[in-house]
């Protein structure tokens, strides 16, 4: 099974290939089944070679298949291969699992789109690319998944090109992810300049000096802001809620985004020897993103917008849990955190499906009765982000800040306050949902316009939605649940995840007591939900929502301006300077060929003698070289 | 009788198995040509399958004899006159598979021009036979044989539009200037008989050691060169020999025109390794800096003048002599390393560009088959205009073609001119390599300059009144073929490199 491990990124990609050809034929929904079908055997190949895996001596736990070699030359010698070990495949394992319950979810969600199936075409290809962005055993692969799955991100958020916002969305990711990708290629040159090669294997396993480390794990970091979301990086990822929900889940909130986690995690030798105040900079940038990111989502009407947040916010978590140097909670974390936030993304759509396309949550309320499966899983949702034991995210969050609390107290505070801040957040968004009175009524006056709200019978119906959707819910709510017991802290025997990922990222220890600091952390998170059931439930505290929160400190209207104002005089200077030095090079050398061409092309006058002339004079020009250069001299 | 005839008259011992496609080629071609001329016109599309299939079985005899040379190694046929080896059967491959897509371009072309029939069919298996004899000849006389059988072959192909004028002018042009040309090539070989007493490779090499010390045999010999070496250039469309190729690959029908890019360059340079590196692998000295300067004309000379052509049949006409050139650049490379064995970088470089390009020529000229309409006439850039919005599959697979004919990496055209450079780096030949990367860019603008035609430019007012371009099943599946092939050699290149000899 574990020579299989191709089968695991081949099947999205036929898919792929099939709706690529078929598409059209295949319609609405049969290509959202085949889609489904693809990732969902890619799912089963990954639990069997998962199960084959786990047979092994911890030891043995990695593959390399090896499909072909890519780049056959002597001294750059790149194989397209895979490896399979305990990282990649837990990898593997959630991407295809949730990926393959948000395709069916998808298939209830795009019902009637147009475009049903290229939606279809562009998921499988962003499940094929991150398949191979986790299972390839060189960052040349990686890059290769890694530049397909911002291309993929970029065409679905975008997927509504019609609506002006959507478009803009999609350039804005696409844009800031360069920024990261630059990093990321920087690291890849660095690498390869250290130890000529880019195989995983051998970069983790030479002895670098601390500065090429630190020059490596750095400019990955800057990679992984981009593409996980990190201040200053992380502006692309609020607006790529202009894409479908589906997309939001399965790409901005589960998978894709936490492909810079996993960079760092899969270097984490060369993080090991790098200079500490890397370590620093990675846990540094992490925590500050979380909490900035968390008071913003306080402020956010937009359901999605708070959803957003909330994942830049957790993903913070992820990225303190490295730079504290946990790389198994960072990993756990992102596990739960796909699940919960996988869960609480397609509650969100299930919402904006029922109320007929309506985001604003202040158009919401009182949806618990109309929509009992998306409220009852959104409900499992909510505690586990904020952090009520036993869900998953108690278990996980935990896991980081006693981390932080390793690294630094002051990293451990920050981390209880963003938690208590989460808490609030949710249970902001819960109640103003699904509790209250019913606020879609006025919205329907105040917003004539809204003809599809209303029922035949002149009525606004919000209803519960479709199997193919709620089943997922279903599912994730189970997983939101259960999560946190693949890696339980009790004792050495339930850290099953921190065993089984042990040959890769060695072992983390902790004198710390755990037991007092994670019940600080119940605390806050129930100090968040009890201030925010008083505001917003109970009403008895004004709400404070200011301005300056909503409009996420104007840090991105700032970025904005500046590339609106300074940034772009100083871009016009380059512009100038390439259209009238580089370009200038360029077109006059275009000319000069023009005229050249001109004048000879006089010589090709079509007509017979002059050819005859030409070749009668290549003879005499050969002979003389041949019989008085050659011959005579 | 019958036995003193056996006893006087001793041919040579004929190894037919390994004659074998040429002997289908040959058989398809007899059958063709008599059968439909004693029957009924066929039903559509038998004609093209017949002819498709009939290339198939030779190309599949050619694996075959492949697998023998594999084992036994080359071999010399026919009292040697010709040779078994591998780059002989590998042009044979190439030339078959020429043949089977030019058959599917043909089918519906001959019909929309109210053409069909069997000759033209016939024409191709015929040419076939002659290129595929030049790659194999180890005997001046016959390599000479071969390329006229496919030399007039062409001339009449050329002129089969006898609708179109240009169709006539082009086959005449190409008729007399081939003529000229096959003069002096004919002109050469005595001379090499003066100098060495023979026109067989074999004996060739063996007179150097006669010819060193006599000055004037030397130079006998030399001038002979000279002239074999104008016959093959005119032939592979080198500057300053190619004039010709611009006029009669605009007016030739295009079908033709893709066989003579394909099939008639293949045949060619597999003529000019033999002679070069077969017959005067003593002379490498002499000849090396003369097909240096070949090569730089042609592959400036293509590339610059492709830039402002506006047909583009003719664009494609010098796209092909800078092809030319990049695979001089591989011959170049070759002969540092002349030997009589034929191995090498530079060998193995050229045969590679060979294949890939005939695959790609055909795709592309399958393309301009379709845009052109009926008449062959729109062939203009202008032709092409909006294609990206009334046909995006066929622009699509337009685009991919003329991207690897620029040699954009992913594609087929990359790993060719890449192993064509590589090969001129590896005997430290560094000027033409950068000269012909250079070129390769120059070249590059005349590929976008098509793209920008089929995807940005809108059809030109009052232009909305012509016919719709139709892609017929053949065409589509030679053109998929091709396109795929591209993408695929582009993607994983290893497979190909693994079998190359």
């Amino acid at each position: 099974m574990l020579d299989a491990v191709w089968l695991i990124p081949a099947l999205p990609l036929a898919g792929f290939l099939c709706i690529l050809l078929l598409g059209r034929r295949l319609g609405d929904p049969k290509s959202g089944y085949l889609a489904t079908l693809m990732v969902g055997g890619s799912f089963a190949v990954s639990v069997g070679v998962f199960i084959d895996l786990m047979s092994k001596t911890a030891e043995e736990r990695h593959h390399l298949k090896t499909l072909f070699t890519w780049v056959p030359l002597e001294s750059f010698k790149i194989d397209l291969a895979f490896l399979a070990d305990p990282l990649s495949l837990t990898m593997c394992l959630f991407v295809t699992g949730i990926g393959t319950l948000i395709h069916l979810y998808a298939v209830g969600y795009m019902h009637g789109d147009e475009r049903f199936s290229k939606f279809f075409l562009y998921l499988n290809l962003f499940a094929f690319s991150m398949l191979m962005l986790v299972l390839g055993s060189n960052m040349l692969v990686t890059f290769l998944g890694w530049e397909g799955v911002g291309t993929c991100s970029y065409l679905l958020i975008s997927f509504w090109h019609e609506k002006e916002s959507a478009a803009t969305a999609g350039k804005k990711a696409f844009i800031t992810n360069r920024v990261g990708d630059w990093g990321f290629m920087m690291a890849m040159f660095f690498a390869f300049w250290a130890v000529s090669s880019l195989d995983y294997s051998v970069i983790n396993g030479s002895q670098l000096s601390s500065t090429t480390a630190t020059a490596i794990a750095l400019f990955a970091f800057i990679g992984a802001c981009g593409k996980s979301a990190q201040l200053p990086l992380y502006l692309w990822l609020p607006d790529a809620m202009e894409g479908p929900t589906p997309v939001s889940a399965l790409i901005h909130a589960a998978t894709m985004v936490t492909a810079g986690v996993y960079l760092m995690v899969r270097i984490n030798p060369i993080l090991a020897v790098s200079a500490e105040y890397a370590g620093w900079i990675i846990a540094g940038v992490g925590v500050v993103t979380a909490l900035f990111a968390a008071t913003v989502a306080v402020a956010q009407n937009d359901i999605k917008k708070v959803l957003a947040y909330s994942t830049v916010s957790q993903l913070g978590y992820m990225f303190l849990a490295v730079g504290s140097g946990a790389y198994v909670a960072a990993i756990f974390h992102m596990v739960t955190h796909a699940f919960f936030k996988a869960l609480l993304f397609l509650g969100s759509g299930s919402v904006i499906h029922g109320m007929h396309h309506e985001q604003d949550m202040r158009r919401m309320g009182a949806l618990r009765k109309l929509m009992p499966i998306t409220f009852g899983t959104f409900i499992v949702g909510w505690l586990a982000i904020a952090g009520v034991p036993p869900f998953s995210g108690f278990w996980s969050k935990d896991d980081i800040l006693l981390a932080a609390y390793d690294k630094h107290i002051v990293l451990w505070i920050v981390g209880l306050v963003t938690a208590l801040l989460t808490a609030y957040y949710m249970t902001r968004q819960v109640i103003m949902v699904f509790y209250g009175k019913a606020r879609w009524h006025d919205a329907h006056e105040e917003h004539g316009a809204h003809g599809d709200l209303v029922s035949e019978h002149g009525e606004l119906q919000p209803h519960e939605s479709p199997w193919t959707m709620v089943t997922p819910l279903v599912v994730l709510a189970v997983l939101s649940f259960a999560g946190g017991f693949i890696n339980l802290p009790f004792e050495e025997s339930t850290e099953r995840l921190a065993i089984w990922l042990e040959p890769v990222v060695g072992v983390h220890h902790s004198d710390t007591a755990k037991l007092p600091l994670a019940l600080v952390a119940v605390a806050m998170g129930l100090i968040g939900i009890a201030v925010a059931y008083a505001v917003y439930y109970f009403k008895k505290v004004k709400a404070v929502e200011p301005k300056i929160l909503a409009d996420a400190w104007g840090y991105d209207q700032a970025v904005s301006n500046f590339m609106g104002g300074p940034g772009r005089k100083a871009f016009d200077g380059v512009a100038w300077a390439d259209a009238h030095v580089i370009d200038g090079a360029v077109n006059d050398t275009g000319l000069l060929v023009r005229n050249t061409a001109g004048q000879v092309r006089k010589l090709q006058s079509g007509n017979v003698r002059n050819y005859a002339a030409a070749i009668a004079a290549g003879v005499v020009l050969l002979l003389a070289w041949f019989v008085v250069v050659r011959g005579i001299l | 009788m019958g036995a003193l005839i056996a006893d006087t008259l001793q041919g040579p011992k004929v190894d037919w198995f390994a004659l074998s496609p040429l002997l289908v080629l040959l058989g398809g071609a007899m059958v063709l040509l008599v059968v439909a001329a004693l029957t009924p016109a066929w039903p559509k599309r038998c004609y093209a399958l017949f002819t498709a299939a009939v290339a198939v079985g030779a190309g599949a005899m050619g694996f075959a004899t492949w697998a023998r040379v594999s084992h036994e190694g080359s071999q010399s046929l026919v009292a040697d006159a010709m040779v078994l080896d591998k780059p002989g059967i590998w042009i044979a491959i190439t030339i078959c598979l020429a043949v089977a897509m030019a058959a599917l371009v043909t089918d519906d072309y001959l019909r929309r021009e109210g053409l069909d029939g069997p000759e033209l069919y016939v024409l191709y298996m015929l040419a076939a036979l002659g290129g595929i004899v030049m790659a194999a000849a180890h005997d001046l006389i016959v390599l000479f044989l071969g390329l006229e059988i496919l030399s007039i072959a062409l001339y009449v192909m050329a002129a089969s539009h006898r609708k179109r004028l240009a169709s006539q002018e082009s086959g005449l042009k190409y008729f007399v200037l081939g003529g000229f040309s096959s003069a002096f090539f004919l002109y050469g070989v005595a001379l090499i008989y003066g100098g060495t007493g023979s026109t067989n490779f074999t004996e060739i090499v063996a007179a150097f050691d006669a010819t060193i010390d006599d000055r004037s045999n030397s130079a006998l010999v030399l001038a002979g060169v000279a002239l074999l070496l104008v016959g093959l250039a005119f032939k592979v469309a080198a500057v300053p020999f190619h004039f010709w190729t611009p006029d009669v690959y605009e007016g030739a029908p295009t079908p033709v025109t893709a066989f003579m890019a394909s099939a008639g360059k293949a045949a060619a340079f597999g003529a000019m390794l033999r002679v070069l590196l077969q017959a005067l692998p003593h002379w490498a000295d002499d000849y090396r800096p003369a097909v240096w300067a070949i090569a730089v004309l042609t592959l400036v000379g293509g590339s610059v003048m492709a830039v402002v052509q506006t047909n583009v049949k003719r664009m494609l006409a010098f796209s092909s002599i800078s092809h030319a050139g990049f695979i001089l650049v591989g011959v170049e490379a070759a002969a540092h390393g002349a030997n009589v064995s034929m191995g090498g970088d530079g060998v193995s470089s050229v045969l590679l560009y060979l294949l890939l390009y005939t695959v790609l020529v055909m795709g592309t000229f399958g393309v301009i088959t379709a845009v052109g309409r009926t008449g062959d006439a729109a062939t203009g850039l202008a032709g092409f205009r909006g294609l990206g919005r009334s046909k995006p599959a066929l622009a699509l697979g337009m685009t991919v073609l003329l991207l690897a004919q620029a040699g954009v990496p992913v594609t087929s055209g990359f790993v060719a001119k890449f192993a064509v450079i590589k090969a001129a780096v590896g005997v430290h030949s560094y000027a033409i390599a950068i000269i012909a990367m250079v070129a390769s860019v120059i070249a590059a603008f005349l590929y976008l300059r098509i793209m920008i035609s089929m995807w940005v430019a809108d059809p030109e007012a009052g232009d909305d009144t012509r016919e719709t371009v139709r892609v017929p099943a053949l065409l589509g599946v030679a053109i998929g073929v091709s396109v795929l092939f591209t993408l695929a050699v582009g993607i994983y290149p290893t497979w190909l490199l693994d079998i190359l000899p």
